[in-house]
């Protein structure tokens, strides 16, 4: 029989809020600057910036070849070019993902590779001063950087279109970059997530980058496959049966973060559009044909962004528990 | 942080750790003194890491407890940590980082102010002797200075007991004898506890106050060195090398035959003789008596060496008697 003592509760008090979290703040430290310096991270923000760049080039040209006056600044954002079919926000939601990956893949097994975890989690510290402190550290370079390119981007477009944005369209873009930084530190807490359960970072990038490349490219399909097995489209099918199809694949298509992810960019950075899903003919009829208000388009995409979070969280979470149980072996 | 007036610093009681099946460590009651370094001597996979994890609380135990300074480690993760230094047998620095830097981390998570990090870091440095390569990273350095390095990241900390995971491992013989230097000035100087998990038996042996013997998770004695020799020599106190001539069958039945005499082995062109007691006189007599000639007979001490051995040697033996199975499933 384990003989078991009952332990002393006490109340929290501010003081022991400061003293549980002891630790955490030279450990966020140290991660910021070891990303920063790193030479991975050197590499992927030449990508991304390569990329958001020539796409505010491509979208720079289109936009005066249209010369649109409505909400020229989120389509800077937004417009693809003929050439290079991509815009910023495509960009960043295809490269996001493997900024979010790399930057964690072997957070933790990388520690045990090099023999310093047990030398970090002897010092005086909680052992999830250290996960915390990893997460936390990511999830702050991962602003800096999309928060520093979305207001480069904007600032080179002020230069070249000489419009200032109006405050409905800055609040947008602000949304716009929160939602990014939360959906790829989504991704970033999944490669925490496998530098805990695998021990090779090899292992872990790979599961990180199977993951991405399947969400990205086969769920699609899978989704499609499944809705038209089990409402099969025809010619010769009525609405319902086609309804229910759209429906089913776009049900499916929310239990994916980018699906969530693409759908609130398309809301939050078009303010003309005003449903997500299937609207019928008889629902559009009396609807006034104008552009929503930053308010509506947040609140009808509250869902996804709520969705995307929780995401984050439950990805953080199942590391964070997995991480206290976890044998710390040298 | 105050100390109290107990005499123990570190104390386990029936300490237990089980793997599944396994069982990692068994039972263990260690007992360490303040300021005596206590080597815990085993060989690879005998439970010493296990061990030392639970002391630090990073491993719980399955059963029993352990007590550093009077608190559990489980229950008081912090203030545990906080006075216990770890130096882990490959010890691990950010690879990329200056060696300052590492040590500066250190002192950051151990919440000490910036003025007080950069005196310590330099003293530390200095006593270590690194403090020209403190700019450099640790990449650049050998396994030596990585090692040295691990001392002063402990030095930084100023913890009053100290947890050392094969710290000679790897280590050239003279960087061994600075780095056993250094380990004994820690405890004479600065007045610390040290306790030296190793398998490296010279070493322990050189700067230990007391051992203890780690097999398979249990510990099977524990003393001074010289209470060892005893311990080992109620059994058999003396060997005797004997050389004679001629050396044959006949000889060494007439060398079993003395009383006292436990056992004979031929190494060479000696005996080695165990025997519970001294039997020199005797043993000559019957030799010269028998018609040999008597060409050298020498009594020697154990040295721990020997003791270390010859327990591992019969302790391992038991076990493969009685649990076959149980090697299979020990970890390397």
């Amino acid at each position: 029989m384990k003989k078991m003592e009952l332990p002393k509760i006490n109340l929290p008090g501010l003081s022991d809020l400061r003293h549980a979290n002891s630790g955490l703040a030279a450990v966020v430290k140290k991660e910021v600057a070891d990303q920063l310096s790193g030479k991975r991270f050197l590499i992927l923000t030449a990508l991304v910036v390569v990329a958001c760049f020539s796409s505010l080039y491509i979208a720079a040209s289109e936009i005066k070849s249209a010369a649109d006056s409505s909400f020229v600044f989120l389509k800077l954002f937004t417009t693809a070019g003929s050439r290079l079919p991509f815009s910023f926000t495509s960009f960043i939601a295809f490269l996001g993902p493997l900024v979010g990956l790399i930057m964690g893949f072997d957070g933790i097994s990388g520690e045990k590779d090099r023999g310093t975890l047990s030398h970090v989690l002897s010092q005086p510290i909680y052992r999830d001063a250290l996960i915390n402190g990893k997460f936390l550290a990511g999830v702050l370079v991962l602003a800096f950087v999309i928060f520093g390119m979305g207001i480069l981007t904007g600032a080179l477009g002020l230069i070249i279109f000489g419009i200032p944005p109006t405050l409905e369209e800055v609040l947008r873009i602000i949304c716009y970059l929160l939602l990014s930084v939360v959906y790829i530190s989504f991704w970033h807490a999944l490669s925490l997530l496998f530098s805990i359960v695998f021990r090779q970072p090899a292992t872990s990038a790979l599961a990180g980058i199977a993951i991405w490349l399947f969400l990205t490219l086969f769920a699609v399909f899978l989704i499609g496959m499944i809705a038209d097995a089990i409402y099969p489209v025809t010619s010769t099918s009525d609405t319902e049966q086609v309804v229910a199809n759209i429906r089913l694949n776009m049900l499916l298509g929310r239990f994916t973060p980018n699906v969530l992810y693409e759908q609130a960019v398309i809301t939050l950075l078009n303010p003309s559009v005003r449903a997500l899903g299937v609207v019928m003919f008889d629902q559009a009829i009396g609807a006034i044909d104008a552009p929503l208000s930053v308010g509506q388009s947040i609140l009808l995409v509250w869902p996804h962004l709520v969705g995307i979070f929780a995401a984050m969280l439950v990805c953080f979470a199942i590391g964070y528990y997995l991480f206290m149980r976890q044998e710390i072996r040298a | 942080m105050a100390m109290s007036a107990g005499q123990l610093l570190v104390e386990t009681k029936d300490l237990t750790k089980h793997y599944g099946e396994l069982v990692a460590v068994d039972k263990l009651n260690l007992r360490v003194e303040r300021g005596t370094i206590f080597g815990l001597l085993g060989p690879n996979g005998a439970g010493k890491t296990t061990t030392i994890l639970m002391l630090l609380g990073l491993t719980e135990p399955t059963a029993g407890k352990a007590l550093i300074n009077g608190l559990d480690p489980t229950r008081n993760p912090l203030q545990v940590k906080s006075i216990v230094g770890y130096l882990p047998d490959n010890v691990g620095f950010y690879q990329d980082m200056t060696g300052e830097a590492n040590l500066r981390y250190t002192c950051e998570l151990n919440g000490l102010s910036p003025g007080e990090a950069e005196k310590r870091i330099m003293s530390a440095l200095e006593r270590v002797g690194l403090k020209n390569d403190a700019h450099r990273k640790v990449s650049e350095y050998s396994r030596g200075m990585r090692q040295r390095l691990g001392i002063a990241d402990l030095l930084v900390k100023d913890p009053p007991l100290i947890i050392m995971d094969e710290p000679t491992l790897g280590i050239d013989p003279k960087g061994v004898r600075e780095l056993l230097q250094l380990i004994r000035e820690l405890v004479e100087e600065d007045n610390r506890t040290i306790l030296l998990a190793s398998h490296l038996l010279h070493q322990v042996q050189e700067v230990c106050d007391k051992v203890g013997i780690f097999v398979k998770g249990k510990m099977i004695a524990s003393g001074t060195i010289d209470s060892l020799g005893s311990q080992l020599g109620s059994k058999e106190k003396v060997r005797l090398e004997v050389c004679a001539e001629p050396l044959d069958e006949a000889l060494i039945n007439l060398c079993r035959d003395t009383d006292g005499v436990l056992g004979v082995k031929q190494e060479g062109r000696m005996l080695i003789i165990r025997s519970k007691k001294d039997i020199r006189s005797s043993l000559a007599a019957k030799i010269v008596a028998g018609g040999y000639n008597l060409l050298h007979l020498r009594q020697s001490e154990f040295s721990l060496d020997d003791i270390y051995q010859r327990y591992f040697q019969e302790k391992e033996g038991e076990y493969e008697e009685d649990g076959a199975s149980e090697d299979k499933s020990a970890r390397a």
